[in-house]
Protein backbone atom coordinates (compact mmCIF):
# COMPACT_ATOMS: atom_id res chain seq x y z
CA UNK A 1 0.00 0.00 0.00
CA UNK A 2 1.05 3.40 -0.91
CA UNK A 3 0.14 6.67 0.56
CA UNK A 4 1.88 8.77 -1.93
CA UNK A 5 0.04 10.56 -4.73
CA UNK A 6 -0.58 9.99 -8.24
CA UNK A 7 1.82 13.03 -9.03
CA UNK A 8 4.42 11.66 -6.89
CA UNK A 9 4.85 8.51 -7.21
CA UNK A 10 5.23 9.51 -10.70
CA UNK A 11 7.84 11.65 -9.94
CA UNK A 12 9.51 9.80 -6.86
CA UNK A 13 9.13 12.63 -5.13
CA UNK A 14 7.06 13.79 -2.23
CA UNK A 15 5.92 17.34 -0.57
CA UNK A 16 9.53 17.25 0.99
CA UNK A 17 11.02 17.15 -2.94
CA UNK A 18 13.92 14.47 -1.57
CA UNK A 19 11.36 11.54 -1.58
CA UNK A 20 11.76 9.51 1.86
CA UNK A 21 15.30 9.23 0.99
CA UNK A 22 16.21 11.26 4.01
CA UNK A 23 13.98 9.68 6.32
CA UNK A 24 15.74 6.35 4.92
CA UNK A 25 19.10 7.53 5.12
CA UNK A 26 18.85 8.87 9.19
CA UNK A 27 17.04 5.07 9.87
CA UNK A 28 19.99 3.13 8.41
CA UNK A 29 22.96 5.50 9.82
CA UNK A 30 21.12 4.71 13.21
CA UNK A 31 21.03 1.37 12.82
CA UNK A 32 24.76 1.29 11.97
CA UNK A 33 25.65 3.98 15.02
CA UNK A 34 24.21 1.46 17.66
CA UNK A 35 26.51 -0.82 16.60
CA UNK A 36 29.45 1.24 15.68
CA UNK A 37 28.72 3.45 18.79
CA UNK A 38 28.68 0.67 20.94
CA UNK A 39 31.58 -0.59 19.94
CA UNK A 40 33.57 1.96 20.56
CA UNK A 41 32.49 3.05 24.40
CA UNK A 42 33.51 -0.86 24.81
CA UNK A 43 36.54 -0.49 23.03
CA UNK A 44 37.23 2.73 25.00
CA UNK A 45 36.72 1.19 28.19
CA UNK A 46 38.62 -2.20 26.94
CA UNK A 47 41.94 -0.30 26.83
CA UNK A 48 43.66 -0.35 29.72
CA UNK A 49 44.93 3.68 29.35
CA UNK A 50 44.45 5.89 27.15
CA UNK A 51 48.17 6.80 26.92
CA UNK A 52 49.32 7.63 23.62
CA UNK A 53 51.60 4.45 22.83
CA UNK A 54 48.24 2.67 23.57
CA UNK A 55 45.81 4.65 21.33
CA UNK A 56 48.06 4.82 18.08
CA UNK A 57 48.17 0.46 18.81
CA UNK A 58 44.53 0.39 18.76
CA UNK A 59 43.91 2.83 15.95
CA UNK A 60 46.11 1.11 14.00
CA UNK A 61 44.86 -2.48 14.23
CA UNK A 62 43.21 -3.16 10.57
CA UNK A 63 39.69 -4.16 12.26
CA UNK A 64 40.14 -0.91 14.66
CA UNK A 65 40.91 1.54 12.05
CA UNK A 66 38.20 -0.07 9.22
CA UNK A 67 35.73 0.49 12.08
CA UNK A 68 36.71 3.84 13.07
CA UNK A 69 36.45 4.91 9.59
CA UNK A 70 33.09 4.12 9.68
CA UNK A 71 32.17 5.22 12.69
CA UNK A 72 33.24 8.96 11.43
CA UNK A 73 32.23 8.66 7.93
CA UNK A 74 28.38 7.31 9.45
CA UNK A 75 28.39 9.68 12.20
CA UNK A 76 29.27 13.05 10.62
CA UNK A 77 26.66 11.75 7.59
CA UNK A 78 24.14 11.36 10.32
CA UNK A 79 24.81 14.40 11.94
CA UNK A 80 24.12 16.28 8.79
CA UNK A 81 20.95 15.06 8.41
CA UNK A 82 20.34 15.67 11.63
CA UNK A 83 21.16 19.62 11.80
CA UNK A 84 19.56 19.67 8.45
CA UNK A 85 16.31 19.15 9.51
CA UNK A 86 17.09 20.91 12.83
CA UNK A 87 18.14 24.08 10.15
CA UNK A 88 14.41 23.70 8.24
CA UNK A 89 12.31 23.53 11.15
CA UNK A 90 14.15 27.05 12.70
CA UNK A 91 15.56 29.28 9.80
CA UNK A 92 12.28 30.60 8.11
CA UNK A 93 14.41 32.85 5.66
CA UNK A 94 15.18 31.28 2.72
CA UNK A 95 18.18 32.34 1.62
CA UNK A 96 19.72 32.48 5.37
CA UNK A 97 18.08 28.71 5.27
CA UNK A 98 20.76 27.42 2.28
CA UNK A 99 23.74 29.78 3.72
CA UNK A 100 23.35 28.05 6.80
CA UNK A 101 23.11 24.60 5.15
CA UNK A 102 26.12 25.23 2.85
CA UNK A 103 28.04 26.41 5.89
CA UNK A 104 27.34 23.39 7.87
CA UNK A 105 27.80 20.87 4.55
CA UNK A 106 31.15 22.19 4.49
CA UNK A 107 31.62 21.73 8.28
CA UNK A 108 30.98 18.58 7.98
CA UNK A 109 32.44 17.64 5.19
CA UNK A 110 35.83 19.26 6.75
CA UNK A 111 35.37 17.36 10.21
CA UNK A 112 35.43 13.84 8.28
CA UNK A 113 38.34 14.53 6.06
CA UNK A 114 40.09 15.86 9.49
CA UNK A 115 39.39 12.60 11.31
CA UNK A 116 39.87 10.04 8.07
CA UNK A 117 42.92 11.81 7.62
CA UNK A 118 44.34 10.95 10.99
CA UNK A 119 43.08 7.43 11.25
CA UNK A 120 44.88 6.93 8.24
CA UNK A 121 48.73 8.48 8.94
CA UNK A 122 48.29 6.19 12.09
CA UNK A 123 47.06 3.26 10.13
CA UNK A 124 49.45 3.58 7.45
CA UNK A 125 52.72 4.24 9.98
CA UNK A 126 52.82 8.13 9.34
CA UNK A 127 51.90 9.46 12.38
CA UNK A 128 54.83 9.70 15.32
CA UNK B 1 -20.74 40.79 9.50
CA UNK B 2 -18.42 38.21 10.13
CA UNK B 3 -16.10 37.13 6.93
CA UNK B 4 -14.45 34.45 5.99
CA UNK B 5 -11.08 35.66 7.25
CA UNK B 6 -12.21 36.99 10.69
CA UNK B 7 -13.98 34.23 11.73
CA UNK B 8 -12.54 32.52 14.06
CA UNK B 9 -11.49 28.83 12.39
CA UNK B 10 -10.85 25.64 13.48
CA UNK B 11 -7.05 25.01 13.93
CA UNK B 12 -5.27 21.20 13.42
CA UNK B 13 -2.90 21.45 16.79
CA UNK B 14 0.28 22.85 17.16
CA UNK B 15 2.68 22.90 19.93
CA UNK B 16 1.17 26.06 21.64
CA UNK B 17 -2.14 24.51 22.33
CA UNK B 18 -1.15 21.45 24.02
CA UNK B 19 -0.73 20.95 28.02
CA UNK B 20 2.56 20.22 28.30
CA UNK B 21 3.77 16.19 29.13
CA UNK B 22 7.35 15.28 30.19
CA UNK B 23 7.00 12.86 27.21
CA UNK B 24 7.35 16.02 25.01
CA UNK B 25 10.28 17.03 26.87
CA UNK B 26 12.08 13.55 25.79
CA UNK B 27 11.26 14.52 22.29
CA UNK B 28 12.68 17.96 22.46
CA UNK B 29 16.39 16.44 24.40
CA UNK B 30 16.05 14.05 21.34
CA UNK B 31 16.82 17.04 19.47
CA UNK B 32 18.61 19.12 21.89
CA UNK B 33 21.15 15.61 22.24
CA UNK B 34 21.45 15.07 18.66
CA UNK B 35 22.62 19.11 18.16
CA UNK B 36 25.10 18.49 20.95
CA UNK B 37 26.58 15.25 20.01
CA UNK B 38 27.07 17.40 16.39
CA UNK B 39 29.48 19.87 18.51
CA UNK B 40 30.65 16.98 20.64
CA UNK B 41 31.86 15.49 17.24
CA UNK B 42 34.60 17.89 16.94
CA UNK B 43 35.90 16.89 20.28
CA UNK B 44 36.39 13.35 18.93
CA UNK B 45 37.89 14.65 15.83
CA UNK B 46 39.99 16.70 18.25
CA UNK B 47 41.30 13.55 19.68
CA UNK B 48 42.18 11.62 16.65
CA UNK B 49 44.15 14.76 15.40
CA UNK B 50 46.32 14.99 18.77
CA UNK B 51 47.35 11.64 18.36
CA UNK B 52 48.25 11.53 14.75
CA UNK B 53 50.07 14.76 15.53
CA UNK B 54 52.81 13.00 17.95
CA UNK B 55 53.43 13.11 21.37
CA UNK B 56 53.52 16.66 22.36
CA UNK B 57 50.10 17.24 20.77
CA UNK B 58 49.05 14.58 22.49
CA UNK B 59 49.79 15.29 25.94
CA UNK B 60 48.42 18.78 25.31
CA UNK B 61 45.11 17.38 24.08
CA UNK B 62 45.19 14.88 27.00
CA UNK B 63 45.51 18.33 29.58
CA UNK B 64 42.90 19.75 28.32
CA UNK B 65 40.31 16.83 28.41
CA UNK B 66 41.65 16.13 32.17
CA UNK B 67 40.78 19.42 33.11
CA UNK B 68 37.97 19.60 35.64
CA UNK B 69 35.32 21.79 33.35
CA UNK B 70 35.87 19.52 30.13
CA UNK B 71 35.68 16.70 32.33
CA UNK B 72 32.17 17.50 33.42
CA UNK B 73 31.57 18.79 29.36
CA UNK B 74 32.21 15.26 28.33
CA UNK B 75 29.94 14.02 31.35
CA UNK B 76 27.61 16.05 29.50
CA UNK B 77 28.44 14.50 26.29
CA UNK B 78 28.32 10.85 27.47
CA UNK B 79 24.90 11.30 28.99
CA UNK B 80 23.83 13.02 25.42
CA UNK B 81 25.51 10.04 23.83
CA UNK B 82 23.60 7.25 25.67
CA UNK B 83 20.06 9.09 25.66
CA UNK B 84 20.42 9.68 21.99
CA UNK B 85 21.08 5.93 21.28
CA UNK B 86 18.34 4.74 23.67
CA UNK B 87 15.74 6.79 22.62
CA UNK B 88 16.91 6.37 18.93
CA UNK B 89 15.57 2.77 19.32
CA UNK B 90 12.72 4.04 20.97
CA UNK B 91 11.93 5.81 17.74
CA UNK B 92 12.74 3.45 15.62
CA UNK B 93 10.35 0.85 17.24
CA UNK B 94 8.25 3.14 17.27
CA UNK B 95 8.80 3.46 13.42
CA UNK B 96 7.79 -0.18 13.20
CA UNK B 97 4.39 0.52 14.93
CA UNK B 98 4.83 -0.71 17.84
CA UNK B 99 4.67 1.07 21.66
CA UNK B 100 2.88 3.81 20.45
CA UNK B 101 0.13 3.68 22.95
CA UNK B 102 -0.05 6.25 25.93
CA UNK B 103 1.26 3.83 28.71
CA UNK B 104 3.77 1.91 26.83
CA UNK B 105 5.03 5.25 25.38
CA UNK B 106 5.40 6.59 29.25
CA UNK B 107 7.06 3.62 29.87
CA UNK B 108 9.70 3.63 27.74
CA UNK B 109 10.31 7.38 28.20
CA UNK B 110 11.19 6.45 31.72
CA UNK B 111 13.26 3.31 30.91
CA UNK B 112 15.53 5.78 28.44
CA UNK B 113 15.58 8.85 30.27
CA UNK B 114 17.06 6.42 33.76
CA UNK B 115 18.58 4.20 31.67
CA UNK B 116 20.91 7.27 29.84
CA UNK B 117 21.71 7.92 33.40
CA UNK B 118 22.64 5.19 34.15
CA UNK B 119 24.84 4.03 31.32
CA UNK B 120 26.84 7.03 31.73
CA UNK B 121 27.45 6.83 35.37
CA UNK B 122 28.51 3.22 34.64
CA UNK B 123 30.91 4.57 31.78
CA UNK B 124 32.46 6.86 34.13
CA UNK B 125 32.81 4.37 36.70
CA UNK B 126 34.67 2.16 35.07
CA UNK B 127 36.53 4.47 33.01
CA UNK B 128 37.83 6.00 36.00
CA UNK B 129 38.68 2.62 37.64
CA UNK B 130 40.64 1.06 34.77
CA UNK B 131 42.13 4.22 33.56
CA UNK B 132 43.00 5.36 37.00
CA UNK B 133 41.24 9.00 36.64
CA UNK B 134 43.99 10.06 34.14
CA UNK B 135 41.86 9.15 31.21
Amino acid sequence: MSLRSPLSRVSGLGTAKDGVSHWWSQRVTSVALVLLGLWFVVSLLRMPTLSHELVLAWIAGPVNAVLLLLLIGTLVYHSQLGVQVVVEDYVHHHGLKIATMLLLTFAHVVVAALAAFAVLRIAFGGGA
Amino acid sequence: MDSTSTRRRPLSPFLTVYRWQYTMSLSILHRVTGCALSVGLLLLVYWLIAAASGAAAYETARHFFVHPLVRVLLIGFSFAFFYHLLNGVRHMTWDTGHGLERKAARLSGWIVFLGAIATTALFWILLLRDHGGAA
